[in-house]
């Protein structure tokens, strides 16, 4: 590497790590968030509060509230004995999910009839409402099973038997995790980048770079290898914690998910470095990675899947290199995808990247004001 | 009053008592990083004291600010102008901000337009005035409710002398007709002779409060001008710098003024002997042969730097930037209007003019920054936009503000630089070492460069934009902020540049630093007014009235001598 190119990467790394405020930008909010999305963000609804309302006293209500009870998704909060108790309950959502149990419930089912349960659901957050009516559905499939072995009966005329691949549990952590890899990955490589350049024009360092006999493509180097480098770190970082801590497991090879960082890092540096190159102050640069992020992470999968979108929409998320990578990352987690496989997310990456260093690097002389 | 930053603790202003006179203008005085601003917003209410008390008329300000905010008027550096609105609607929003009422505000807007010469623009947005404009405006906005005390930051700093002449006039007339208070900080210390009192400054510490005569007082008898035939003057100050006994020296016009150290009488045997020629003329002092003085009391013995040797090869004579008719526009404003002047090896040429005037904007176009609109221009023979990375290896380039990494420590600033300019190995340690003991900076290695107190900041970038001992040097601005003391330092090192033949480009905003430049062209709203030696141009405002006129005045005869003519 020419000796120029390494004075720059150089200095970038000192005037990053020298300033106490980076420093902090670097360790702390991707920690923050690493903990706030491994704990928080998940699909899964646990200790959903319930009330039951019971006016049967029957053996088979017992056993059928006592399933309820034990299921790690409910926690039985209150068990009113009048109706006129349950609409205040769902009003101040003190429950999401009021069971009944009317009088004749247990009679109904020993007499060989169908006992109807009743399940009132607070609509106002119609996915966690379906959510918790899908458990509750669950549990009621169970009872009705093992009710008609205990009558000797003859089981449904058909069961459906459920396995699913890749995460036997279908635990959304296993989902969400690796996804922050490519997410807090990407933020603290964007956010870095687009600094340097503007960090350089605000307090006009950039003009005394451009009069030195560095070229452009040299200032361009020198700056995203700083980029590259942190961003490798950020995201063995959280690789470790997931696999350490989360216990996610990584069933890949490393050399194919590193293939995938390093690309996904050109670009994003790539693009980071754009947006430097556009702004004039620091704060244009920070509202421009956002202006880039928020997108990013909508159109990326990260959350909401792209075959939902609107067509036009998945058209975009070619454009967005963060859909590539989360595929690469989840396939190297979960499915254990090799080289071969993640080639079509590697070359999109690639070329996003190659088309914005370039861009980059002719907004460097040209962007004048 | 004291201010934490960057892990250090910086004392702004230690133990300073002041009072002012009512009904008169009290200059406050000092360099940057004095701890003028810090007294100002003090005062304004804008800052809380660590201890002390303040008073302003009769209003504790600790306790209620807001009441004193009501009686005064307060025109920081950067005034508030709303650059997207008109003149008009400025004064309209200062005036809704500052509850005057309805009834009162035509005949204020009339008399304040009037004072300040923006009559005929009221309806032209803020944002198109020129500089001088701009103060104005902001003045008028300070004044459109009458404060009983007016507190200006700074009000000429970059304004052109045309300007600055008739801001001055403005708060003069405001004290004799309302009785206002003002207090008025500036960095000119030419300015400070037009004050009824001046507060004086140097590192949050008070120097004293005198009227300016008095600071000159005991100087009186110790001022000389110097004038000899067949000596360039920069070779004669830099000569008598040397002399032990002259406090000071300096290049004004043609001649060099010198403050002589206490009990020493310069006469031609005790300066230069060997030049019996010589004529040594008593004048009387001015305020800052006072304020250079009392520094270098305060600072000890303070010789001359220490000589920068640099050799650069060529023939003299040889042009070596030229640039015809350089035009740049942005949008419909045309920033530089077709503009021509030529550079000769080893010349200190100047480019003067206001803010605003086209001079950065030529200065960037010259290095390759900025491409030109129209025209051509050439340095050492390349157009340094179009040119390779090799032909930039021969200019060296100091940005306005000293443009330094602010966190790294002026060691990794001059390791990085010298890479940069392609220095390895033995020859950048070589380098790194002669910056570091030419310009004094070895006491301050593993400082942070953003923490380095003004002047050595100068002498760093100073020292980066020579690592490649480059045959051009572009220096923008390279005084402004600085005290008188390292300026003159600054101006010792560029001779001594110039003397091994660097040819040196620089811009500024102090006229009398013309005076060092070979030759000049003083630029105004992106012309040239006037080019030539500092002694042809200054000549062309010969008067009866003024035989000996300063470049100052010579600026101001131009600007009025283009106005009569359009």
């Amino acid at each position: 590497m020419p000796w120029h190119i390494f004075a720059i990467a150089l200095k970038e790394l000192l005037a990053l790590l020298r300033d106490p405020r980076s420093r902090l930008v670097l360790i702390g909010p991707p920690i923050a968030q690493l903990l706030v999305f491994g704990y928080a963000a998940t699909f899964d609804l646990n200790h959903v509060p319930v009330a039951i309302h019971n006016e049967d006293g029957g053996g088979a209500g017992r056993e059928l509230i006592a399933r309820i009870a034990g299921s790690p998704h409910f926690d039985v909060v209150a068990q009113p004995t009048r109706d006129e108790q349950i609409a205040p309950l769902i009003d101040n959502k003190k429950v999401l999910l009021v069971v009944h149990l009317d009088q004749r419930f247990s009679a109904d089912l020993l007499r060989g009839q169908t006992a109807t349960l009743q399940a009132i659901l607070d609509g106002r957050n119609s996915n966690t409402a379906m959510l918790a009516l899908n458990y509750l559905r669950a549990i009621l499939l169970d009872f009705n099973r093992d009710w008609a072995m205990q009558q000797g009966q003859r089981g449904p005329p058909a069961v459906l038997r459920t396995r699913a691949w890749y995460n036997a549990d279908l635990n959304s952590r296993w989902f969400i995790v690796p996804g922050i890899v490519g997410l807090l990955t990407l933020v603290v490589t964007l956010v870095v980048t687009a600094l340097s350049v503007a960090r350089e024009r605000e307090q006009g360092t950039f003009d005394q770079l451009l009069v030195t006999p560095l070229r452009p493509v040299e200032i361009l180097i020198g700056k995203a290898l700083p980029g590259v480098l942190i961003g490798v770190l950020e995201a063995s970082f959280i690789i470790a914690l997931a696999v350490l801590w989360f216990e996610i497991p990584l069933r890949g090879g490393i050399g194919a998910l590193y293939v995938g960082v390093l690309l996904f890092l050109l670009s994003a540096v790539g693009v980071g470095l754009v947006i430097s190159a556009i702004s004039v102050t620091q704060q244009q640069a920070v509202l421009g990675a956002f202006l880039f992020l928020v997108p990013a992470v909508i159109l990326s999968g990260f959350a909401t899947p792209i075959a939902n979108m609107p067509e036009v929409v998945q058209w975009l998320t070619y454009l967005d290199p963060l859909r590539y990578f989360l595929i690469v990352v989840r396939g190297v987690f979960l499915e254990g995808d090799g080289y071969a496989l993640l080639l079509n997310q590697y070359w999109p990456m690639a070329i996003i990247g190659v088309v914005s260093l370039a861009a980059a690097g002719w907004l460097f002389r040209h962007r004048m004001y | 009053m004291s201010f934490v930053g960057g892990g250090r603790r910086v004392t702004a202003l230690d133990g300073v008592s002041v009072r002012l006179k009512p009904g008169a203008v009290t200059g406050l005085i000092g360099p940057d990083g004095a701890g003028k601003t810090t007294l100002m917003r003090l005062a304004a209410g804008l800052l809380a004291a660590d201890s002390g008390r303040i008073e302003v008329l009769g209003i504790d300000v600790a306790r209620e600010p807001q009441r004193v905010q009501s009686a005064i008027g307060y025109m920081p550096q950067r005034f508030g102008l709303y650059e997207d609105l008109s003149v008009g609607e400025n004064l309209e929003l200062y005036a809704d901000m500052q509850g005057v009422p309805r009834p009162m505000r035509a005949a204020r807007y009339q008399e304040l337009t009037r004072m300040t010469g923006l009559a005929p623009f009221t309806k032209r947005l803020a944002g198109r005035l020129s500089g001088g404009m701009k103060q104005k405006l902001g003045l008028a906005c300070a004044l459109v409710r009458p404060p009983r005390l007016l507190l200006l930051d700074e009000p000429t700093v970059g304004v052109d002398p045309v300007s600055r002449r008739e801001l001055w006039s403005i708060v003069y007339g405001q004290v004799k007709a309302a009785g206002m208070t003002v207090l008025l900080s500036t960095a000119y210390l030419d300015e400070a002779e037009r004050c009824a009192e001046v507060i004086l400054l140097h590192e949050g510490r008070l120097l004293g409060q005198e009227a300016p005569a008095e600071f000159s007082q005991p100087l009186v008898g110790r001022t000389f001008v110097l004038r000899l035939e067949g000596m360039s003057t920069r070779a004669l100050q830099s000569r008598l710098a040397r002399v032990p006994g002259v406090l000071d020296a300096l290049v004004t016009g043609d001649r060099v003024r010198i403050v002589a150290g206490e009990g020493f009488v310069p006469e031609t045997a005790t300066l230069l002997a060997d030049h019996p020629t010589a004529r040594i003329e008593s004048v009387a002092p001015r305020f800052e042969d006072a304020f250079v003085a009392r520094l270098k009391g305060q600072d000890g013995v303070h010789g001359a730097p220490p000589k920068v040797s640099m050799t650069i090869a060529g023939e003299v004579d040889d042009e070596v930037i030229r640039v015809r008719d350089l035009e740049r526009r942005f949008g419909d404003f045309r920033a530089v209007k077709g503009i021509s002047f030529s550079v000769k090896r080893g010349e200190i040429f100047g480019l003067l003019g206001a803010n605003g005037a086209g001079k950065t904007t030529t200065f960037r176009m010259l290095c390759g920054l900025l491409p030109a609109s129209r025209g051509e221009l050439a340095v050492a023979g390349h157009d340094l936009r179009r040119a390779g990375a090799r032909a930039r290896r021969s200019i060296g380039y100091m940005a306005q503000r000293f443009s330094l990494y602010g966190n790294l420590t002026v060691m990794q600033n001059l390791r990085f630089f010298s890479s940069a300019y392609g220095l390895r190995g033995r020859h950048r340690a070589e380098r790194i070492r002669w910056a570091l003991d030419g310009f004094e900076l070895d006491d301050y290695q593993d400082v942070n460069a953003g923490l380095l107190p003004l002047g050595y900041k100068q002498r760093l970038a100073f020292a980066v934009a020579l690592m490649h001992q480059p045959a051009i040097l572009f220096l923008d601005e390279p005084t402004s902020g600085v005290d008188p003391l390292a300026r003159r330092e600054f101006w010792a090192r560029t001779n001594a540049l110039a003397e091994a033949g660097v040819t040196v480009l620089v811009t500024t905003h102090f006229m009398e630093e013309a005076n060092y430049c070979d030759r000049l062209v003083i630029m105004a709203d992106g012309e040239v007014l006037a080019a030539g030696r500092p002694r042809e141009i200054r000549q062309r405002a010969r008067t009866q009235d003024s035989p000996d006129p300063s470049m100052e005045d010579a600026f101001i005869a131009l600007v009025q001598g283009r106005e009569v003519a359009a």
